[in-house]
């Protein structure tokens, strides 16, 4: 019962969201206020319909209705109450309809808190958010319904892929979606000012809070999913260039891109079609990244249940939202074009070399990823582009980037000095040429271990020197240089902390691709492992007793006498084996053992890894969220920021990472 | 000019959609391995039984008419999934044969004991030789011989009902014409 009033909730939201999508704009043609007006109850409805949908959906699951064929596949009575929940979006039906939540979550936050906003360009955009619910919700609705019955219902479910059965799962598509998702937002922003025919650096400021709380959610999202390949799959990897990993990172740099060539249209009112651009790209980026999920043309971990059918209903979709929106763009964005020409050396010219990095970046991801389905396609030949392509091509376009990005921040807006900005760096310069040398010195490490420590000094330094530089830091009194630092926005400490974040995952990555140490051996209880000048010892493996799985637990002692327990499931019901890999994390390098199988005569195998400073990876990521909430919590480019009718309101401090 | 710099962005999505679009329209399945031995003659085998009072499989027993040759293992996952399938289609009179790759008699006899036995012979393949001569890339693996004993098909990872239903029954029914 309560699924069919989820199933009928999710009609109703469609039936609003197409009377969202016709009416406003309608209204707005019309000039008729009421109209437009219906943009935001509506946008409220369709959000409350579906949050009902996927509160029944969650019901069924946390009350194991195996009479709904979603929660029969892919649930069990015995799971744990939180794998439950979690299983509501692992798998296909449910992710969906938790994509479609967060779709309309969007929207009715636009509704809430736009009030600001003009009119028009609020009902367009809500309008335009409502084309993409449509879409999506049609898909459900028609393509993989998750309401649906099977009689006579199984005693028991199939439960969920153990793999899945991990507390990162729980967390990690949310976030993620959070971030794919909220692009969506941007886009429609874009779209209705391409509707309007006019973008000004108000449109920017509108734009950028739903750019930044995007692009932290997605940072969150990609690094508690990198988290969990790190410590679930038991290789110890944390990055595979996978294909769907790929999808999630390009709508990353595309919309790292974007929040900075906002700034540009805010402070500037230039590159407005290019900003434009970039959102239509994100979000298309985020399609691709569904489609690529779910339609099976790609083989990867991530990949959703294969089928044709539903692939092609998302390309369909796809081509309608991507091609429609660039059409729009081919035809209005060549009027909009204007705005000051700036000098390549300035606050703006760096900005737009950071997006020439950050898109040529995102192309060589999106051509990686592509091209074993292209060459596949007219071939026939299977290949696969793996990590020798991405260093090989992405990795050099990381370096002009950080070096720029230390300079950046340095340079002034119109007309920039960039000797006395590197003048101001020359303690960057130093600590970037000691670290690289002691590094090469005291490990004799590669080249690429040597560059890439000496760009992630480089940019810690340039980050901590600019904030020095704007509370004048031993150039005035400390009281002073304390007061300065106290009355710095917050989104001028957001844009240091994600900067900082950046420099600290490049320590991360780089210690943790040079670094790593490695041995694999048979081992018996007792045996002694001697690794990177660690010595562990085996003490055999035990039985343990899971909620809805047996383990056998391997453990390892340290001299300290700290233990390390790695298991390997066993999950009767869905027949399937997990390795839970033992982590100690310390911050100089994490010490990481995995129990493998059995190799007969009471001996396991077993693989012992040093990761050298991955803490630092997924602390630099932290940083990054960190510094994008801070800006987001900045009163200037709060959501519900005053309106352009304040007198408070000064438009040419809204800058993030700006000050003077 | 500056108009055609505005359609360059539309031009390359169409591009992309119609690359992502011709995979799909041809039905191509991206799982899907093109067997070295394909419209080859199986190589000729004669593989031990699961126990020494129960026959084994040989090349000559595929031969005669279309069949299923399934490689699997009792440690393989999929294959475990897979089985409640073949039991239905060995119900509906199709013939499927298995070979037990790399795997304990023992543990392939309580395996089939467990989930139903849907094979009409079963050959043991204790060292995975012949996997070699048939080039398996792991198991599950499922291939589509014809009468006259050539490999027509090969199928990769798990058969699931799609699978089973579009492809591999309707090229037996075909092959037996």
């Amino acid at each position: 019962m309560i699924a069919e009033l989820g199933h009928l909730a999710l009609w109703v939201a469609l039936t609003v969201a197409v009377l969202q999508a016709v009416v406003p704009l309608w209204g707005v043609a019309r000039g008729d206020a009421g109209l437009t007006g219906f943009a935001r109850p509506a946008a409220l409805v369709q959000f409350g319909a579906v949050a009902l949908a996927f509160g029944a959906l969650t019901h069924a699951y946390l009350v194991s209705d195996f009479s709904l064929v979603n929660v029969a596949s892919n649930s069990h009575s015995t799971k744990p109450f939180i794998y439950k929940l979690a299983g509501v979006w692992g798998n296909h039906e449910g992710s969906m309809l938790l994509w479609v939540l967060i779709l309309s979550l969007f929207g009715a936050a636009v509704a809430a808190f736009g009030g600001n906003l003009p009119d028009g360009l609020r009902a367009r955009t809500l309008a335009v958010q409502a084309m993409i619910g449509v879409g999506f919700l049609a898909f459900i609705l028609f393509a993989s319904s998750p309401f649906e019955r099977i009689s006579p219902a199984p005693i028991d479910g199939n439960g969920l892929n153990p793999l899945l059965q991990d507390i990162g799962l729980a967390l990690h598509p949310p976030m993620l979606y959070l971030g794919y998702v909220g692009f969506s937002t941007t886009f429609s922003f874009a779209v209705a000012a391409l509707l309007e025919g006019r973008v000004d650096p108000a449109w920017a400021r509108w734009v950028r809070p739903w750019a930044l709380a995007a692009w932290t959610m997605l940072t969150a999202g990609i690094a508690l999913g990198s988290g969990w390949a790190y410590y679930e799959l038991g290789w110890g990897g944390w990055w595979f260039w996978d294909p769907v990993e790929n999808a999630s990172f390009m709508p990353w740099l595309a919309g790292t891109a974007l929040l900075h060539s906002a700034i540009v249209v805010e402070k500037r009112g230039a590159l407005k079609s290019w900003t434009i651009l970039l959102a239509l790209i994100a979000f298309s980026f985020s399609l691709l990244g569904t489609f690529l999920v779910r339609s099976g043309v790609l083989t990867s971990v991530h990949a959703f249940a294969v089928d044709p059918e539903r692939g092609m209903f998302i390309l369909v979709l796809l081509t309608i939202a991507i091609g429609g929106s660039f059409l729009l763009y081919a035809w209005r964005a060549p009027s909009m074009e204007g705005g000051g020409m700036f000098r390549p050396i300035s606050r703006e010219g760096a900005l737009v070399l950071n997006n020439l990095l950050l898109s040529t970046a995102a192309a060589t991801v999106l051509i990686g990823t592509l091209y074993p389905l292209a060459l596949e396609t007219v071939t026939g030949e299977k290949v696969s582009v793996g990590k020798p392509y991405f260093e090989a091509t992405f990795v050099p376009i990381m370096v002009p980037l950080v070096l720029a990005l230390g300079v950046g921040p340095l340079l002034a807006w119109k007309r920039g000095d960039l000797a006395a900005a590197l003048g101001r760096l020359w303690v960057a310069a130093m600590a970037a040429a000691g670290i690289g040398l002691s590094v090469l010195y005291l490990q004799g490490a590669p080249v690429g271990a040597v560059l890439g420590f000496a760009l992630a000094a480089w940019l810690a330094v340039s980050v901590v020197t600019e904030w020095a530089d704007r509370i004048q830091l031993f150039r005035v009194s400390p009281k002073r240089s304390l007061s300065r630092a106290l009355g710095l926005p917050r989104s001028a400490y957001g844009m240091s902390l994600a900067h900082l974040g950046l420099a600290v995952f490049i320590m991360g990555a780089v210690g943790e691709t040079f670094f790593s140490a490695e041995t694999v051996q048979f081992a018996r209880a007792g045996d002694r492992i001697e690794i990177a000048g660690r010595t562990l010892t085996f003490e055999g493996v035990g039985q343990r007793q899971g909620p809805n799985y047996q383990s056998e637990v391997g453990s390892f002692v340290l001299p300290s006498g700290e233990r390390l327990e790695s298991e390997r499931r066993f999950f009767p019901v869905e027949g399937q084996r997990t390795t839970e890999a033992a982590i100690r994390s310390r911050p100089d390098a994490d010490l990481y053992a995995v129990l493998g199988e059995p190799a007969g005569e009471n001996r396991w195998t077993v693989r012992i890894y040093v990761k050298p400073l991955v803490m630092w990876l997924w602390g630099g990521c932290g940083l990054m969220v960190l510094g994008g909430l801070l800006s987001l919590a900045d009163r200037r480019l709060r959501v519900g920021a005053p309106g352009p009718r304040r007198a408070s309101w000064r438009p040419a401090h809204a800058g993030f990472g700006d000050a003077d | 000019m500056r108009r055609v710099l505005f359609l360059l962005p539309l031009a390359v999505v169409l591009a992309l959609i119609a690359a992502l679009a011709w995979p799909i329209l041809q039905g191509r399945d991206p799982h899907e391995l093109p067997s070295v031995l394909l419209d080859k003659q199986v190589p000729a085998f004669e593989l031990p039984g699961l126990a020494a009072d129960l026959d084994g499989l040989s090349s000559v027993e595929l031969s005669g008419r279309p069949v299923l040759v399934n490689v699997f293992a009792s440690w393989c996952a999929p294959c475990r999934q897979e089985i409640p399938l073949f039991v239905r289609l060995a119900a509906e009179g199709v013939p499927i044969y298995g070979i037990a790759y790399k795997d304990d008699p023992e543990a392939t006899r309580r395996f089939l004991a467990q989930l139903g036995d849907p094979y009409r012979g079963v050959g043991v393949d204790r060292d995975g030789r012949l996997g070699i001569e048939f080039g398996v890339y792991g198991v599950p693996e499922t291939y589509v011989i014809d009468a006259s004993g050539q490999i027509r098909h090969r199928h990769v990872g798990e058969v699931t009902e799609s699978v089973a239903r579009r492809t591999l029954v309707p090229l037996l029914d075909e092959l037996a014409k």
